[in-house]
């Protein structure tokens, strides 16, 4: 797969090898070319940077420069920080978010490898209608069928107001990642399996000796992607979660932040980058996981 | 081998193995019965129900469709609204990921560093993002407006204004563009070098390479991003909600009861009326009717997505 490379170390684009040196106009052209594309590149680099440097900067202003546009702190203000940590409710969103989030991924890895073996290889009647089920519910909006969902979780099991209506159901496979997953199993060689049974493992045996060890990156690529769906989700926590702040994750509770310091942009904006934060820090120790699991969704079947 | 004339231990074999797919299958099967299987159909018989979710439900019959179809106010505007972003949103994240793929192809110097900005803020929480965002284009007090000024330049009111609240979306998803840029990346590298090196000696321009050599092969990467581009703008909630409420400058936290969708309904969504119509107002059956709309437009766009061309289900399935 080019892909995995593609961010951290990219192959260098082949070029024809000249078989003599070029000619100068030929050589100003492609300095010409160069530059144009670094232009380019720099004006687009700062689109995707300059929102988080705009919002970093305010973040450590004072009350009152947060509020006059000003671009640049007259003083370092990194108490911002501490009192974003000390408002009433952040450390639980703090803790609800980590929660959600680890024992949400920690379920729906453990519930979706067998699924996903099974549906990438084993020869059954029926695997296209699976497969085309598990799409269906990978693409239908979460809309869709919550209101039922919800009736159920409030009146009959009386778990709104927490956080395991959302997380229970992970333990029952999701179809995103059984799809993720099955399309990284199809590329483990049948032969590999084939061989672990004639050796006498059983079906079982060789999904956690054989495919589990050789599936190791597509696990980690779903893993990192459940987690920061979950850290992430708003829809989720606002329908189970919001009449009681106690469960409020991080997502759900930086709007509420806002309202309740209604003048405050700087602590807002501290209080946005440290919901950032933790996305971005994983993100620099697991690129390849990332990159391999969006082209895995995205491009090879 | 005896077992393959042995017809008793053949069928023993059969069973043996759809017990062990089922075994394994099992995980799914419940969590699709239980979690989404029910669920519709409980939301096809609320859709015919009067159920505020305090007393009873009692038939109503067709009167909640009539009610969304042909009288509901914010009906039309959260179509209408949905509908212009799935075409102008998903239109400009293709062609602007594609461009953003391309340069990330292109650059030779730093492109480490080039990659990693472009595909940063794809990893941005949503509401996170959001909230940078309205800060950032907030007419009052935002430094993007004082930089637009600064230069001469009389900027809009983006999210406070029903013209360009809708726009302002576009731009912070615009601006996390990183999957589609990964995609079409990987899809950009994977166009075979022999390919180009004959176009060269054909002598054709740049124009023409990307015309008769990239874009052949790069067809299924567009139509897949469009497709599911479509169906997550569909979707779309999170943001329009968090970037309504806090432009409104309502000083209330959420759970509250705010008409949705400010300014002027410019950024009310399906998914939020859907919300709204359930949660806020307790109109169960409306909701469900809702809901039902959604689920069968979003049914079409995925049964399109199912066809070959798009790519997501292989030939050998």
């Amino acid at each position: 797969m080019t892909a995995t490379t593609a961010l951290s170390a990219p192959p260098a684009p082949a070029r024809p090898a000249a078989g003599r040196s070029p000619a100068p106009a030929a050589r100003r052209r492609a300095a010409l070319h160069w530059i144009a594309v670094h232009a380019v590149a720099i004006a687009a680099a700062l689109f995707f940077i300059l929102p988080f440097v705009f919002v970093f900067l305010t973040s450590v202003m004072s009350d009152d420069q947060a509020l006059s546009g000003d671009l640049w702190p007259t003083e370092w203000n990194w108490s911002n920080y501490v009192e974003v940590f000390n408002t009433p409710g952040f450390l639980d969103w703090w803790r609800n978010s980590l929660m959600y989030a680890g024992l949400g991924t920690l379920f729906t890895v453990c519930s979706s490898i067998p699924v996903a073996y099974a549906l990438a290889k084993f020869r059954f009647r029926g695997r296209r209608t699976a497969m085309i089920l598990v799409i269906s519910t990978m693409m239908l909006p979460p809309q869709v069928i919550v209101i039922p969902m919800y009736l159920v979780w409030a009146q009959q099991l009386h778990l709104s107001g927490s956080l395991w209506p959302l997380i229970i159901p992970m333990a029952f496979g999701d179809a995103y990642s059984i799809f993720l997953l099955r399309q990284f199993l199809l590329t483990i060689p049948r032969e590999y399996l084939e061989s672990a049974k004639v050796d006498g493992s059983g079906e079982f045996g060789t999904l956690l000796r054989i495919v589990i060890p050789m599936a190791k990156p597509g696990i980690a690529a779903v893993a990192l992607f459940q987690f920061f769906y979950c850290w992430n989700d708003y829809f989720g926590p606002q329908i189970y979660a919001s009449q009681n702040p106690g469960a409020w994750t991080l997502s759900y509770g930086l709007e509420s932040f806002k309202s309740a310091h209604s003048v405050n942009w700087n602590l807002t904006m501290a209080a946005t980058l440290l919901v950032m934060a933790p996305v971005i820090i994983v993100f620099f120790f697991a690129q390849k996981a990332f990159v391999e699991g969006v082209t895995l969704t995205g491009v090879k079947g | 081998m005896a077992t393959l004339t042995n017809a008793p231990a053949l069928r023993r074999k059969a069973r043996r193995e759809r017990l062990r797919t089922l075994g394994f299958l099992s995980p799914w099967l419940v969590g699709f019965t239980v979690f989404f299987g029910y669920p519709l159909i409980a939301t096809v018989y609320f859709s015919f129900m009067h159920y505020n979710q305090i007393k009873a439900p009692t038939f109503v019959g067709l009167r909640n469709w009539r009610y969304v179809l042909e009288q509901m106010p914010l009906f039309g505007p959260a179509m209408w609204n949905t509908l212009w972003l799935v075409v102008v949103m998903v239109a400009l994240r293709v062609v602007f990921g594609l461009g953003i793929g391309l340069l990330a192809t292109k650059v030779k110097s730093g492109v480490g560093f080039f990659r990693t900005a472009f595909y940063l803020p794809y990893l941005a929480p949503p509401v996170a993002a959001t909230v940078a965002f309205v800060f950032l284009l907030n007419p009052g007090t935002g430094p993007v407006n004082d930089i637009l000024g600064s230069i001469g330049i009389h900027a809009p009111n983006w999210f406070n204004d029903p013209a360009w609240a809708k726009p302002s979306l576009v731009l912070l998803s615009l601006w996390g563009i990183g999957d589609l840029m990964v995609i079409f990346m990987a899809a950009l590298l994977d166009v075979p070098k022999e390919q180009y090196e004959a176009a060269d000696l054909d002598g054709a321009g740049a124009f023409h390479k990307f015309r008769y050599v990239t874009w052949p092969s790069i067809t299924p990467i567009v139509m897949f991003a469009v497709v599911t581009g479509v169906v997550q703008t569909m979707q779309y909630y999170t943001q329009a909600l968090v970037a309504g409420k806090l432009a409104s400058g309502v000083s209330i936290g959420p759970g509250s009861v705010i008409q949705p969708g400010y300014p002027d309904h410019s950024t009310l969504t399906v998914p939020q009326l859907v919300y709204s119509l359930g949660f806020q107002n307790f109109n169960t059956g409306a909701a469900c009717v809702l809901s039902l709309v959604l689920f069968a437009i979003a049914m079409a766009v995925t049964t399109l997505l199912m066809r070959k061309r798009a790519g997501l289900l292989s030939a050998d399935d």
